[in-house]
């Protein structure tokens, strides 16, 4: 039990931030594709997503929760050292957040003010979570090297949101605003594909623990279909996105489906690298872990509520199924 | 530990939870206000129920939001604020906050948009049971953190094993001592703040003549709400402060500005606490009272400060922040029972125009009430942050002052601004003549009804 529950919580809590990067990242990336939007398509854009935002951004708060939960001196360290990059996303999501509301109930003439907002406050949060992760990764270490690392990873997270949330938009919205999402989402693959492969490389450089168990073999060649897989995905995207037939025959999910794909895929990648550590090179999950007793009976909650939350996501993803539709608190 | 360092991360989460709790407290009752519109509209079949409903969404969904981002700011504040605490006290906090978020807020935010976007896709059954599921999530969330503050009030249950708690009886911990009262008290609470922020926007509507029958019909469930829910308020207040007595007399001493122990007490209704010369000045009491009130007898002993040197919370942010809740729960009460006693033989439009001015201006008087009343719990546990067990300072993270300055005064700035934004917004929307414009049902809209929602609803 000592040995296996703190790795369960590892891989829910895993699970948990996927699934945020996921749904919170469509709808921040059609945050940030506002800006680009023409002002008669703003409101369909946010109502594709007006469902969906609130729910989506819990899955950050299951995350963090279970990391508080289960690894409360990991919370701590990796709390602390990402206080700056935690403060300014929170005061992204916080500005997103109400401007969902405000920008159609204040006054018509501050409307674009608030759009402007709900755009830069996606942006933000896109780009201080990347941050956060380029910390994480490098083992919150401060040197130039570093901070070139984090910035790219904080540029390639925005442009990965980017493409789920144009995918989404193709498959949620008809006519001129899903041809413009198959041109934003082709814009933005060149800089999602750089920035990977450019983490990619990097990583093992940063870190020489990550580099130690990447190129050794044979664990190479079994790693091997990450990279291989997600090149397939980028393929698929690129070919997807270049051709309006494929789009008008209704493949258009395929955008989305592929990002999804990439995304899962760095996730597994990542996971590997760090395993079994929580904090790199200094905590790892057994040490971090809580007490036995408020794990077992944390795990009996997850074990009966999670599989819920699923299965009521799935019932109101499908109420909302099908094409966006202007959103009124009536009929 | 850095002196600066400390106050301001304290000021930081302090001003984050007090930002947070505002629209918590307004929504979890009404999202029971709204349940109870529908289901009235439901029973009559009068269009004006439902137009009150369509209105008073509109605030909910706007108050909502604001709620779910700074209560994502909360789920960080523990851990960049204070992380030795999750390291001393995470076994036993960290499970309830776990169950919040796993039985409380994925089910209120998933089916919010069902609640706000729903209607005209699901059947009407689906939609109130969405509306019925995101009330009970609102107040599932205030169970779990109020069992939580509860216990860090009044621990119990738990073991120390090596400077870190162990949870020995998760009942006694999820129903401490002070949680029965807590819970209730804050319920009440939330009831008087939606309760008067609906009587003051209908009573702004009636003034400004643009009320109609929907008006007049959540003005009128509103008052009688407040009506009957103040006295109970002011009940459950007075034993809880009576179980505060065993608890934290430290807390009561300060409340009362009671400096030495003393027989038969006075009840100090005004006073300038002054901690250099630990008495009051300017003193107005009423003879034995204190007493009185918190032990039933005339001549019960309470413990004075002087008992707890080094140990008691500071004493005037204490003293005069219960004397405002205190004073709100006796304005709440005079003017919800005058309304209810003038509507004996007059309409809603014939009420004094000085009346309605009167219920307008205390739109926000549960918010006052409300965080005057978390100002007196919070502070009056000072030092501790688990009374008698953790003290603050212990768990405090050690960042640059400077830093915590500058993120301190952008969350201020961002507050202000959105509390600013926040109240013109409501105050505006409250000014645009509702008459005519409830919604039609969802059928007759006459859009194309996907075949998902014949599947999803029945
Ligand atoms: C509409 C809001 C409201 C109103 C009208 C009142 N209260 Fe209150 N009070 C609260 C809202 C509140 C609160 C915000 O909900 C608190 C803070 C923490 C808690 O448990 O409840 C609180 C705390 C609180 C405490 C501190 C308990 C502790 O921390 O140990 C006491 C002793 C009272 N209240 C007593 C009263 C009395 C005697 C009232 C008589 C008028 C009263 N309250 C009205
Ligand atoms: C139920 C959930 C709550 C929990 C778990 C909680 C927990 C805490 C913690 C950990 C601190 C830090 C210790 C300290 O600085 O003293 C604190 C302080 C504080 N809290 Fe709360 N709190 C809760 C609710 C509230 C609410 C709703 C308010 C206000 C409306 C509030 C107002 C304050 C204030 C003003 C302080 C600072 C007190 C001081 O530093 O003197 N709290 N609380
Ligand atoms: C100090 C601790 C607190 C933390 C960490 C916290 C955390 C959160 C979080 C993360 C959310 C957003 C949930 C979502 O995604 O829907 C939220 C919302 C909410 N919180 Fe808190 N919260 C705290 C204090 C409180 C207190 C003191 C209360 C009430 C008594 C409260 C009641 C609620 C409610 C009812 C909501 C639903 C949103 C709303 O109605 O506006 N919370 N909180």
């Amino acid at each position: 039990m000592d040995t296996v529950l703190p790795l369960i919580f590892m891989a829910v809590m895993g699970l948990a931030m996927l699934l945020y990067v996921i749904l919170d990242g469509y709808d921040l990336g059609v945050g940030i594709l506002l800006h680009f939007a023409p002002d008669e398509h703003k409101d369909m854009m946010v109502a594709s997503i007006g469902p969906f935002w609130d729910a989506n951004e819990t899955w950050l708060v299951l995350g963090v929760g279970i990391m508080l939960v289960a690894f409360p001196s990991a919370h701590g360290i990796v709390l602390s050292a990402l206080y700056l990059p935690v403060a300014i996303m929170l005061m992204g999501l916080i500005v997103r957040g109400v401007s969902f509301d405000f920008r159609t109930k204040a006054n018509d003439k501050h409307k674009p003010r608030w759009n402007r907002a709900f755009a830069i406050g996606s942006l933000v949060s896109a780009m201080s979570q990347g941050w956060m992760l380029g910390s994480y990764v490098s083992g919150f270490r401060d040197d130039w090297w570093t901070w070139a690392f984090n910035a790219v990873i904080a540029l390639t997270v925005p442009a990965a949101y980017v493409v789920l949330g144009a995918g989404w938009l193709i498959m949620k919205a008809e006519g001129d605003l899903q041809a413009r999402a198959v041109v934003w989402a082709r814009q933005a693959i060149l800089p999602f594909v750089i920035g990977i492969a450019a983490i990619s490389i990097t990583t093992p450089l940063i870190s020489e623990t990550i580099f130690k168990k990447w190129f050794k073999l044979p664990g190479f060649f079994a790693l091997l279909p990450i990279p291989l897989i997600s090149a397939a995905a980028f393929g698929a995207l690129w070919h997807v996105t270049g051709k309006k037939s494929i789009v008008a025959a209704g493949y258009g999910w395929i955008v989305f489906a592929a990002t999804v794909l990439v995304l899962i895929l760095a996730t597994l990648g990542l996971a590997y690298s760090i395993y079994p550590y929580v904090v790199i090179d200094r905590l790892n999950v057994w040490e971090a872990a809580s007490a036995t007793s408020s794990l077992v009976i944390l795990l009996v909650g997850t074990g009966i509520a999670l599989p819920a939350i699923i299965g009521y996501t799935v019932f109101v993803y499908r109420i909302f199924w099908g094409k966006a539709r202007e959103l009124t608190y009536g009929a | 530990m850095n002196e600066t360092a400390l106050i301001l991360a304290r000021m930081q989460f302090a001003a984050n939870i007090t930002f947070h709790i505002l629209f918590p407290t307004l929504t979890i009752a009404l999202g029971w206000i709204l349940f109870f519109f529908r289901m009235r509209f439901k029973a009559t079949r009068d269009e004006s129920w439902e137009e009150a409903y369509y209105f008073w969404t509109k605030i909910f969904a706007l108050t909502f939001a604001l709620g779910v981002v700074s209560g994502i700011t909360m789920s960080f504040q523990f851990g960049t604020n204070w992380p030795g605490f999750m390291e001393i006290a995470g076994n036993i906090a960290g499970p309830l906050l776990g169950y919040e978020v796993l039985t409380a807020f994925f089910l209120e935010a998933t089916f919010l948009g069902v609640m706000l976007f729903g209607r005209g896709r699901v059947s009407e059954r689906t939609h109130l049971i969405a509306t019925f599921l995101v009330a009970f999530g609102t107040t599932m969330s205030a169970f779990w953190i109020l069992s939580l503050n509860s216990w860090m009030q009044t621990p119990v249950g738990y073991e120390i094993i090596n400077g870190k708690m162990f949870a020995t009886d998760w009942l006694a911990i999820l129903f401490n001592p002070s949680f029965p009262y807590r819970f209730s008290h804050m319920l009440l609470a939330s009831g008087l703040t939606a309760s008067f922020v609906v009587l003051g926007v209908s009573a702004w509507q009636v003034l400004k003549k643009v009320d109609s029958k929907a008006t007049h019909k959540a003005f009128k469930t509103a008052l009688t709400a407040a009506a009957i829910l103040i006295p109970i308020q002011i009940l459950v207040g007075d034993i809880h402060g009576t179980n505060t007595l065993k608890y934290q007399p430290a807390k009561i001493a300060a409340i009362e500005g009671i400096w030495n122990t003393e027989k038969g007490a006075p009840l100090v209704l005004f006073a300038w606490p002054n901690k250099e010369t630990k008495s009051n000045l300017y003193a107005i009491e009423i003879p034995k009272v204190a007493s009185l009130i918190l032990t039933h007898d005339l001549d019960g002993e309470l413990k004075g400060l002087n008992e707890f040197e080094g140990k008691h919370p500071p004493v005037a942010p204490v003293f005069w922040a219960f004397r405002i809740m205190v004073g709100m729960g006796v304005a709440m009460l005079a003017i919800s029972w005058l309304g209810v006693f003038m509507l004996r033989k007059r309409t809603i439009d014939t009420l004094p125009r000085l009346y309605l001015k009167a219920l307008a201006a205390m739109t926000f008087a549960g918010w006052v009430a409300t965080v005057a009343g978390w100002y007196v719990t919070e502070i009056g546990r000072q030092p501790y942050i688990v009374y008698g067990v953790v003290t603050v300072a212990e768990t405090a993270a050690k960042h640059a002052p400077a830093m915590i300055g500058l993120t301190l005064t952008a969350y201020l700035a961002l507050y202000v601004f959105l509390l600013i934004s926040y109240v013109f917004v409501v105050k505006s929307l409250s000014e645009k003549p509702t008459r005519g414009q409830a919604p039609k049902l969802p059928t007759a809209a006459g859009r194309k009804v996907d075949a998902i929602v014949e599947a999803a609803g029945d």
